[in-house]
């Protein structure tokens, strides 16, 4: 199918994209690498009065690190943060995460921005985003917001961000040399959304894991973080002896949906192999 | 209302006024005549679109005309016409790797791409390579042992 008819403003700096955002109000959309925005146009899901490209913002366009501390702009594309060196060694997890993203054409345009605000449950970005404790900086025409991953997904396809505000910045920090990660994604085939997958980011502590986050994509209406299965694995030098325990709680910390790919029982089935795949694999070069 | 676009396409430079709604594979084939670039699903899917945009290869569905204002486009008629890659088509046909056709543009682009970022793929790095290249014809097995056996044919002629 083809997209409506839809106005198209390319601004040149943030300042005149907010200024477009907050005078054309609800029927502006935001239009970044376009890989959800467009095939929602062409099917005539989305029809918006206008599409603000914000591609010529090249100050939303960065990548910079800082003693522990990496800054990634909003336009920072998938095929960007799996190639960039400075990534691959501050937080190889997006590196990681940014490869198994749908298919090389997709990943040379789809941005870090465009996924978090896009929220999709499945994606590999926002469980990221949560893992790594991240926070995701926002700008309106009445100034700058700084908000947590935490508090930022909040439903299917549902953020923190208002029509008005533009994501221009990712901020990840706490990188210091004994940080370490785990990542892993099942789909039916290459490059399909997960059915499920988990992105893991602690601290070494020995032979065991501290501050361990397990951020879940894949089974619920957002990307959620399993508190209580990391606290049953949190500073244990032997995890796989709490991976029972572990297993169990998960039960407690998601609450997995049935569509047509996977029932919730298979998903907590799943959650439960890829915690103790994903666990083993992040332990390995600590033995 | 619509917008002025220039772009290079196939080296040529290009102007003309689009309507922002028109994605970039519709303008190639209908406002230029480019009809190699095939339409499949048009929501990013198949890969039968794929087009070069400044160097890599993008959907031409997901990308409107208007977006490609000043960049460089390249089809399979402009890396055809300019013989860069002979090899893997004659590969493609000596191996049976199209039936239809539909899909082969965008396989073709797409390969070349990783022949020219990998000297030598193995299978598993080629399917996964094309994996958002969907064909409905031969089964992949034909076309991933075309895009092996021009990579052994290019790395041989450079020894
Ligand atoms: C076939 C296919 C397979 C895919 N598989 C995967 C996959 O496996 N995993 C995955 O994670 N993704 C997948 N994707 C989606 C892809 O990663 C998208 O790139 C991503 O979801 C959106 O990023 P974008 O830059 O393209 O955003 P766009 O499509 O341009 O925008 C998406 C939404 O975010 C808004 N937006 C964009 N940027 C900003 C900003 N800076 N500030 C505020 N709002 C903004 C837009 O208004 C829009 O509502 C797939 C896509 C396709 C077509
Ligand atoms: S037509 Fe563009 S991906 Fe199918
Ligand atoms: S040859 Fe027919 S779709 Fe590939």
């Amino acid at each position: 199918m083809k997209a409506a008819a839809f106005d198209y403003v390319r601004p040149e700096t943030l300042g005149q994209a907010l200024h477009i955002l907050s005078e054309r109000g609800d029927g502006a959309r935001i239009l970044a690498g376009g890989q959800s925005l467009a095939p929602a146009l062409n099917l005539r899901l989305a029809m918006p009065e206008v599409l603000v490209d914000i591609n010529g913002l090249e100050e939303l366009r960065f990548i910079a690190a800082s003693d522990d501390v990496l800054r990634l702009g909003a336009l920072t594309r998938h095929v960007d943060l799996a190639r960039s060196e400075e990534i691959a060694h501050r937080c190889p997890l997006l590196s990681r995460a940014a490869a198994q993203i749908a298919h090389p054409a997709i990943r040379h345009r789809g941005t870090l921005g465009g996924s978090l605000a896009q929220a999709d449950p499945a994606a590999e970005l926002p469980a990221c985003a949560l893992a790594l404790d991240a926070v995701i900086v926002a700008s309106s025409s009445g100034g700058e917001r700084r908000i947590a991953a935490r508090d930022f997904f909040l439903g299917l396809y549902q953020t923190a961000l208002r029509p008005d505000e533009v994501l221009t910045s990712v901020e990840i920090s706490g990188l210091s040399a004994d940080r370490i990660y785990g990542f892993a994604k099942l789909a039916r085939r290459q490059g399909d959304f997960a059915i499920i997958g988990l992105a893991l980011a602690a601290r070494r502590s020995g032979r065991g894991l501290v501050d361990l986050r397990l951020a879940f994509f894949g089974v619920a209406d957002r990307p959620m973080l399993a508190v209580r299965a990391a606290a049953a694995l949190e500073g244990k030098p032997d995890a796989t002896q709490s991976m029972r325990e572990a297993r169990a709680a998960l039960q407690a910390d998601l609450n997995p949906v049935s569509d047509l790919h996977a029932s919730a029982a298979m998903r907590l089935h799943l959650a439960g192999v890829l915690l103790e795949r994903v666990l083993a694999e992040t332990l390995e070069p600590l033995r | 209302m619509k917008k002025r676009v220039r772009m290079i396409v196939n080296g040529d430079p290009v102007e003309a006024e689009v309507a922002p709604r028109q994605h970039l594979a519709d303008f190639l084939r209908e406002t230029l005549g480019l009809t190699g670039t095939h339409i499949g699903c048009e929501h990013g899917i198949c890969g039968a679109c794929s087009v070069r945009l400044d160097g890599a290869v993008i959907r031409g569905c997901l990308i409107f005309a208007v977006q490609a204002d000043g960049a460089r486009v390249e089809t399979i008629e402009g890396v055809s016409d300019s013989g860069e890659i002979a090899d893997l088509q004659a590969a493609f046909a000596a191996r049976n790797a199209l039936q239809c056709g539909y899909c082969t543009p965008g396989m073709l682009l797409t390969a070349q791409e990783l022949l020219m970022q990998s000297a030598a793929p193995d299978r598993e790095a080629i399917r996964e390579y094309l994996s958002g290249n969907y064909c409905r014809c031969t089964g992949y097995q034909a076309i991933i042992d075309a895009v092996e056996a021009t990579a052994k044919a290019r790395r041989e002629a450079k020894q």
